[in-house]
């Protein structure tokens, strides 16, 4: 059923289009987004490209997954970064994670939009993870400037997804809106869909800093006073910038495993994911400043 | 993977639903320790609870929602037991977010109805009921909750559920099982209360862990809404699209809707493999045999019980629009996949929400439902609501903004002679036109300004009075001078403009004459409006075409100039739109052809 409404969100999406696009993160969500694409248009590949927005900062393993995902899918693959930040100019280190986030994934991501001149723009946000989310429709609309104005959604009835564009803007369209974390684990291990390596715990050199693990994924971080590289068996609950990337110990290296850890957890996702915390209602203002 | 259900949660404003969601994420163990923490500090700088955590900002998520301390859009919450996992939509109470109710409640397949123990039953639960049951919720639970502050008491609570029980069975919905809850302490929601003795029933978590979903009927007839056609290459040609009903095989004889056309199912395409079955609620790829012409909005339909087509409805609406629904503004219409030009002919009553009594309107307002009848630019399938959500329910799209300004379920369909034919004399119009020796009928003409509708209804009139003819010319600019002088431009008037005018020229025909319309009217849906009036082969859409610059060149009244200067507002070609017609019965190219030549192209027609 999940499956079912999720393919029939992206064939919607994709008869609406006129320059569709996913964007992809190389997370799990995408990978799930990714091959319920390629189900809903097989045998032909997804009619669309991806947009990986790198920020320079991806655990070096996701890079190299992205271009054997994309080249096995037979779909193109647009990787945008902002040049203004690029050559170490805007960095997790120099910079505060918001700041940094603003330029090398916001402005960046809408850079690689307004270029692309995308309407329909397919995203793997699911409604559990963070509470504006919980309100978002699945054909969100952005206006020009790609604002959310969360006071006037349309309203989206029964399964008639209303996709006009007349007047501009476009569309972030969530397929997996109704999916939980468990959900799309349980997916994963159903359609045996590749993941990152990094999912599965393993021994890994990581850092302690602010209460939680960092990997010291290349020789670009600093280290602080007191800083110790050690290995650990760690593994990663979400993916992103591995500076801003915090793992957890876990011994979880079988997808079984991980399933049956997440069904425990008490610590949601996100909470991986420094960019939260930064502030009241922080992810409701992203979104409207154009962060999907 | 568990069955899921999907729920909405309605009531009015502060009766607990937040509370109530918030309660049966914790019991349920659905909660992270960091959002519980986080509701926990949220608490302290919004609670309603003096610093006790209050569990209603696990859920209200939108600042705004924070600050006001009110829900003004759906949220959705996944959960999940042992037994099943549940979609629940958290719907906002106020009345100005109604659209944001209805949104939630139309993928429900069960409401849980709140009520304050001390409030009771009131408008806005009333409203809530109405509309549940009119986007096909059928499964309703009454939550009475806040029974803490009542002391528990049974006696009101048995009145509070037989008042509601009226109005639930009032708007259709038949059964009501009625909870005493209280959100706050979670007594009844998860638990068994202590407090309670005197209630048999289920918990709240138990009633939906267990309630009896009605299955659609195994025998339902197969239907598939044609999303995407898929043609990787000349070898392929897949019909993409989720089944709305019944089940299908490869070799099942098929029926294209509205062609018509016929053909067998191929292959079954999911994935990588074949599959040698489908049914409700999958979403596939079929290949047909021979492989005949579909596009997006087809019905694949089964051959030996295909779905009705028709271009006429009676419907129900609930108004989501800012602008008032008003009859003969044109709108587009999504039904399943398929987008045409619509227009509601006429409203045939509102419906006080409160108690039900159906009253006389010319317009619908945001929030208001009505009746009415609504005519479609070209027919399409379509099952009445009630049979299937699927390929009874659309919305309306207001051209202008792309907002989705109502939803609607159709009732059935109307037969357009039924329609027409409002009382039935001894005269009929075929005896009045036989009494003229002609076919009365309406010659509409439709173009921009300077086109040339003037010069060529003229010539078209003397032609047919030489050819002793009875006519009537109707032209847009004398008309407002006379009958719809109290009309002027903005849109509502314009619609109105041409409701009469439709209106004028039916009745001519009726009266046995050849009636000559020279209206721009630049809308499709007007056009639709006009010729949905008269029985087929009655109505030629006769497009009289020039290009804009050509009509802005010849300008013999000088509007386009004071257009362009900004003089004139919303004048057709400038800065408002000409839809060019979809499928006119004669298209006339009056930078090539003289006003004879017109005239000759349309007797010919007529011939
Ligand atoms: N005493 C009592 N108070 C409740 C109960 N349920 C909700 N409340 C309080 O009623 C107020 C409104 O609740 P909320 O969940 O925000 O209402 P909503 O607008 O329906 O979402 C809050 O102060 C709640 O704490 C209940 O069962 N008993």
């Amino acid at each position: 059923m999940l499956e079912s409404e999720a393919i029939e969100i992206i064939r919607e999406g994709v008869a609406a289009a006129t320059r569709p696009v996913m964007l992809y993160s190389i997370g799990k969500d995408s990978s799930v987004l990714l091959h319920l694409a390629r189900k809903a248009f097989w045998p032909a590949p997804p009619p669309m490209p991806l947009l990986h927005v790198d920020t320079t900062w991806k655990f070096r393993e996701m890079i190299a997954f992205r271009d054997r995902v994309a080249a096995e899918a037979s779909v193109e693959l647009l990787v945008h970064t902002n040049s203004e930040g690029a050559d170490g100019a805007v960095t997790p280190f120099t910079h505060g994670s918001d700041y940094y986030t603003e330029v090398m994934k916001t402005a960046a991501l809408r850079q690689a939009l307004d270029a692309g001149g995308f309407d329909i723009i397919f995203v793997g946000a699911r409604r559990d993870e963070e509470k504006s989310r919980a309100k978002e429709r699945v054909f969100s609309f952005r206006d020009a400037a790609h604002q959310w104005h969360p006071k006037a959604q349309r309203p989206e009835l029964w399964n008639l997804y209303n996709t006009r564009l007349d007047a501009g803007g476009s569309f972030r369209v969530s397929p997996l809106s109704n999916w939980t974390e468990a959900d799309i684990w349980r997916y994963i291990a159903a359609e045996d869909i590749p993941i990152v390596p990094l999912y599965y715990a393993a021994e890994r050199t990581v850092v302690r800093r602010g209460g939680q693990w960092i990997m010291v994924d290349d020789d670009r971080m600093p280290l602080l006073p007191g800083e110790v590289p050690q290995r650990r068996r760690v593994r990663f609950r979400t993916l992103g910038c591995y500076p801003l990337t915090a793992a957890v110990e876990s011994t979880a290296d079988t997808l079984d495993a991980i399933i049956a850890e997440v069904l425990a957890a008490d610590r949601s996702e996100r909470e991986g994911r420094l960019i939260d915390h930064d502030g009241e209602a922080s992810m409701e203002r992203k979104k409207r400043e154009g962060y999907f | 993977m568990r069955p899921t259900l999907r729920l909405v949660l309605c009531g009015s404003v502060d009766d607990g639903k937040s509370t109530l969601i918030g309660r049966l994420l914790c019991d349920s163990n659905q909660v992270f320790a960091d959002q519980l923490q986080k509701a926990e500090e949220d608490s302290r700088r919004y609670g309603t609870q003096a610093g006790a955590t209050d569990l209603a900002l696990l859920t209200d998520g939108l600042q705004d929602e924070r600050e006001q301390g009110i829900t003004i859009d759906v949220a959705y919450r996944v959960l999940e037991t042992p037994l099943r996992r549940f979609v629940v939509a958290d719907a906002p109470g106020h009345e100005q977010y109604t659209r944001n109710m209805a949104t939630g409640a139309s993928t429900a397949d069960l409401a849980v109805v709140m009520v304050d123990a001390r409030k009771g039953v009131l408008p806005q639960t009333a409203r809530h009921t109405r509309i549940v049951a009119m986007v096909g919720v059928r499964h309703v639970v009454l939550a009475v909750n806040k029974m803490d502050l009542i002391g528990w008491d049974r006696a009101r609570f048995e009145e509070l559920a037989e008042e509601y029980r009226t109005v639930a069975a009032e708007v259709g919905v038949g059964e009501v099982v009625a909870i005493p809850v209280s959100a706050l302490t979670g007594d009844n929601l998860t638990r068994p209360s202590g407090q309670t003795p005197w209630h048999a029933g289920p918990t709240l978590l138990g009633h939906l862990e267990t309630v009896e979903l009605a299955r659609p009927a195994e025998d339902q007839p197969f239907r598939m809404p044609v999303q995407y056609v898929n043609r990787p290459d000349p070898d392929f040609r897949g019909y993409c699209g989720r089944v709305a009903s019944g089940r299908v095989a490869p070799g099942d004889r098929m029926l294209v809707s509205p062609a018509g056309t016929s053909a067998s199912v191929e292959s079954i395409v999911v994935w990588q493999d074949t599959s040698d079955r489908a049914e409700q609620g999958d979403s596939v790829t079929l290949t047909l045999k021979p492989d005949v012409d579909v596009s997006r909005g087809d019905v694949i339909a089964a051959a030996d019980d295909p779905p009705q087509v028709a271009d006429q409805f009676r419907a129900q609406i609930i108004w989501m629009g800012d602008e008032p629904l008003t009859a003969g503004r044109p709108y587009r219409m999504r039904l399943h996949t398929c987008e045409v030009g619509a227009v509601v002919t006429s409203i045939r009553h509102r419906v006080d929400v409160s108690d039900g009594s159906k009253l006389a309107a010319a317009r619908l307002e945001l929030n208001d439902l009505g009746a009415v009848n609504l005519a479609t630019s070209r027919p399409v399938p379509f099952a009445p609501f009630e049979q299937s959500r699927e390929l009874g329910g659309f919305i309306l799209i207001d051209r202008a903004t792309s907002a989705t300004a109502g939803a609607g379920t159709i009732a059935y369909a109307l037969m357009r002679s039924a329609n027409v034919k409002w009382q039935d004399f001894d005269i009929s119009a075929d005896v009045r036109s036989a009494l003229k020796s002609q076919r009365a009928r309406c010659l509409w003409l439709t173009g921009l300004s300077a086109s040339g509708k003037s010069t060529v209804a003229n010539q078209l009139e003397r032609r047919l009075v030489i050819e002793g003819r009875h006519t009537y010319l109707l032209d847009g600019d004398n008309v407002r001078h006379g009958l719809n002088r109290d009309l002027g431009f903005t849109e509502p008037d314009r619609v109105e403009n041409i409701r009469r005018v439709a209106e004028v020229a039916r009745l001519m025909v009726d009266a046995g004459l050849i009636v000559i319309v020279s209206f721009i009217s630049p809308f499709q849906a007007e056009r639709d409006f006009a010729r949905a009036l008269f029985d087929p082969g009655d109505f030629m859409e006769i497009f009289v075409d020039a290009p804009l610059e050509v009509c802005a060149r010849r300008d013999p009244k000088g509007l386009y100039a004071k257009a362009m200067r900004g003089e004139i507002k919303n004048f057709t070609g400038v800065d408002s739109p000409f839809e060019r017609p979809e499928r006119p019965d004669l298209r006339l190219d009056t930078e090539r052809l003289s006003p004879e030549e017109c005239v000759a192209l349309i007797m010919e027609r007529m011939a």
